[in-house]
């Protein structure tokens, strides 16, 4: 194998290259959740979003030949099935955890049945940029090749943690889901802020998708997603709504899932599956150590009726 | 009267939307006669005994794992770690299988049943104790719980319970052909159907005509109450959780011991996301269960007619349920609704 010229050095690096290719649907997916629910929704759907994005994605990249004409659909796509989640959420009496679920199995099958004829062809790839050029070393160069999609996910998240924090619009959100009647107090709608938030958190799993199916693993298949969409809001707990924190929280989860793969590399065979689930390990322990009978996770929204 | 309306009209005009929709996307994506398609998946759904057959066998699995998700609905509690607990009870349930494999049929079957019972039992009451006493959601809980359940299933197939002649798909140990549970006399439907249909009879029998069911019903409807009336709703909140549980944790057992023969990834393929469904479009109630059950069960039993006959893709069917778990669940805001009081005119 290749890895065998630099030996266990292999098993940070591959660390690092799986955190940068792994993480970056999950930066998509839970930074859109975080703006979900801070707007006081949960969407359990987004594991339904991100397969749909990745297969509107990769069959208009396949009819166009543009890539990016892909990731714009898959965004619009994404819009969509987050809209009709909070449309549906918004009806009185209806559960909006199950309704996520209802959506995430309803929207799975829809992208298996229409995505049926794009499982042999081959799409363009986004591409990506060599950071990695400096170095002789195949493993390296192969290791910073870095997607533009993992840029711009970075950009978002430091850029809806300051519209959060400095703007009117991340005030109205933050009102609308630590306080309904507060937000009703300064004449917001709280309904159609929570409409905007889900659609446009939607939008960003559909783009998490179409970085599945378009760059890494690159492909259109039914297994293609291992349920990083659901991971996602575990994600958001671990980051505890914040979305920058949703960044690194995305790396770490990253290098989680990177870590049995590159320990099987070189030669380490047992007990690395436990790996994987040190993320939802650390996030339960986290959820353990900051709840109390008395008051709910530090940093939760207030509205957010799923997580108290 | 009213009520008792309501709750055959709603979903009926749910089912109804659900339909024109899937056909709809039949006729115009796929150029398929709808009522040809529809016409087809009752053939293949229940059409004949051999159908009848096929969707009972599915829906088997629904069942058991529903009640994960109905039991602690009763206190008002959301659990969605079925697939976690029924994993788990599946591992447990082969480990133990393969322990005393030598022992008499019956107690290996006894032994494991138990096995993936208390397994399952004791993963969702964790997630029901952490709510109780650490005030821990326990939705989110139980979502990562499910999480760390199918890595510990992947671990434990690949590592100490691992078959090393099974080598495309890493497998326990079989837990040998005599030890398999088989099927119910003269059909061909496994015996998780029957364990399904006791179980929601017995806990519908338990929730009406026991103290401890009615306990139950007020913490449901006003745990403040509940506490001031002196109930211990610790006590209710582990037995619900760890009853639902035990159920999903027999799923896995059945699985085990009636399908696959063995532990291994096909134990995790979304019973328990579909159980959590089919309790919610049941509105939690042991008996209604069973019905949404079959019908799910024989939606999916139908796919495989479809595929050979009109060319359609297995996934078609997974739409349907789709669909309808979305109508069902939106027209619950349909109740009170649908005839309005007198007065309010």
């Amino acid at each position: 194998m290749g890895n065998s010229g630099i030996g266990l050095w292999g098993v940070p690096l591959a660390m690092l290259a799986g955190a940068i290719r792994v993480s970056t649907p999950f930066i998509f997916v839970s930074v859109g959740e975080c703006l979900t629910e801070r707007s006081g929704r949960i969407n359990l759907g987004l594991e339904g979003t991100l397969v749909m994005g990745a297969m509107s994605a990769y069959g208009v990249a396949l009819a166009s030949g543009s890539p990016w004409l892909g990731v714009l659909v898959a965004a619009g796509v994404g819009l969509l099935l987050g809209a009709l989640h909070a449309g549906i959420c918004q009806l009185p009496r209806v559960n909006d955890i199950a309704t996520g679920i209802g959506l995430m199995l309803f929207a799975t099958g829809l992208a298996f049945f229409l995505g049926k004829p794009y499982i042999q062809p081959k799409a363009p790839n986004l591409g990506a940029i060599e950071l990695g050029w400096w170095s002789s070393i195949p493993q390296i160069r192969q290791a910073l090749q870095v997607n533009y999609l993992f840029v711009v996910g970075i950009i978002l998240a430091f850029g809806m943690a300051w519209t959060l924090r400095n703007t009117r619009w991340g005030l109205i959100v933050r009102l609308a889901g630590e306080s309904v009647d507060a937000a009703l107090a300064i004449g917001a709608s709280v309904g159609r802020v929570r409409l905007i938030a889900t659609s446009i958190g939607g939008a960003f799993a559909g783009v998490g998708g179409a970085f599945l199916s378009l760059y890494y693993p690159g492909s259109w298949n039914e297994g293609l997603s291992s349920g990083q969409g659901l991971m996602a809001v575990a994600l958001v707990i671990f980051a505890r709504w914040n979305p920058v924190r949703c960044l690194w929280a995305s790396l770490l989860f990253g290098a989680a899932g990177a870590i049995s793969p590159a320990l099987q590399s070189v030669g380490v065979t047992e007990g690395y599956y436990l790996f994987s689930a040190a993320p939802y390990v650390l996030t339960l322990a986290l959820m353990i150590a900051t709840c109390s009978p008395e008051r709910s996770l530090r940093g939760a929204p207030g509205e957010l009726g799923a997580v108290r | 009267m009213r009520a008792a309306l309501e709750r055959i009209v709603v979903p009926t005009l749910a089912l109804l939307a659900s339909a024109v929709l899937f056909g709809l996307l039949l006729a115009f994506y796929a150029h398929v006669d709808p009522f040809e398609a529809f016409g087809l998946m009752y053939e293949g759904a229940f059409g004949s005994w051999f159908s009848w057959q096929n969707s009972l066998t599915r829906a088997a699995p629904l069942i058991l794992t529903a009640l994960c998700t109905a039991l602690p609905a009763r206190l008002g509690l959301v659990i969605i770690g079925n697939e976690g607990a029924l994993v788990l009870g599946g591992v447990s349930a082969a480990a133990a299988g393969i322990a005393v494999t030598n022992a008499p049929p019956l107690v290996v079957q006894l032994v494991m049943a138990a096995a993936g019972i208390l397994m399952g039992g004791a993963w969702i009451a964790l997630a029901g104790g952490l709510r109780q006493w650490r005030g821990v959601n326990e939705t989110i809980s139980s979502l990562l719980l499910t999480y760390i359940a199918i890595a510990l299933m992947n671990h434990f197939v690949e590592g100490p319970l691992r078959d090393p002649s099974s080598l495309n798909k890493p497998s326990s140990w079989p837990i040998g052909d005599a030890n398999m549970i088989g099927n119910i006399p003269g059909a061909d439907v496994h015996w998780g159907l029957v364990f399904g249909v006791v179980a929601c009879v017995l806990i519908y029998l338990f929730q009406r005509f026991t103290t401890w069911g009615f306990a139950m019903e007020v913490i449901g409807g006003n745990p403040k109450t509940a506490r001031m009336m002196g109930l211990d709703v610790g006590r209710y909140v582990l037995l619900a959780c760890g009853a639902g549980g035990g159920a999903a944790g027999l799923a896995g057992m059945v699985e085990v011991a009636a399908i696959q023969g063995r532990a291994n990834a096909s134990l995790a393929v979304g019973y328990g996301y579909s159980g959590i469904l089919v309790s919610f479009l049941a509105r939690h109630h042991p008996l209604a269960i069973i019905p949404v059950a079959i019908l799910l069960g024989g939606i999916g039993a139908s796919g495989g007619l479809l595929q050979r006959r009109l060319d359609l893709p297995d996934a078609a069917v997974v739409v349907f349920q789709g669909i309808i778990f979305v109508a069902i669940l939106a027209s619950e805001t349909l109740y009170g609704r649908v005839w309005k009081p007198k007065e309010a005119n």
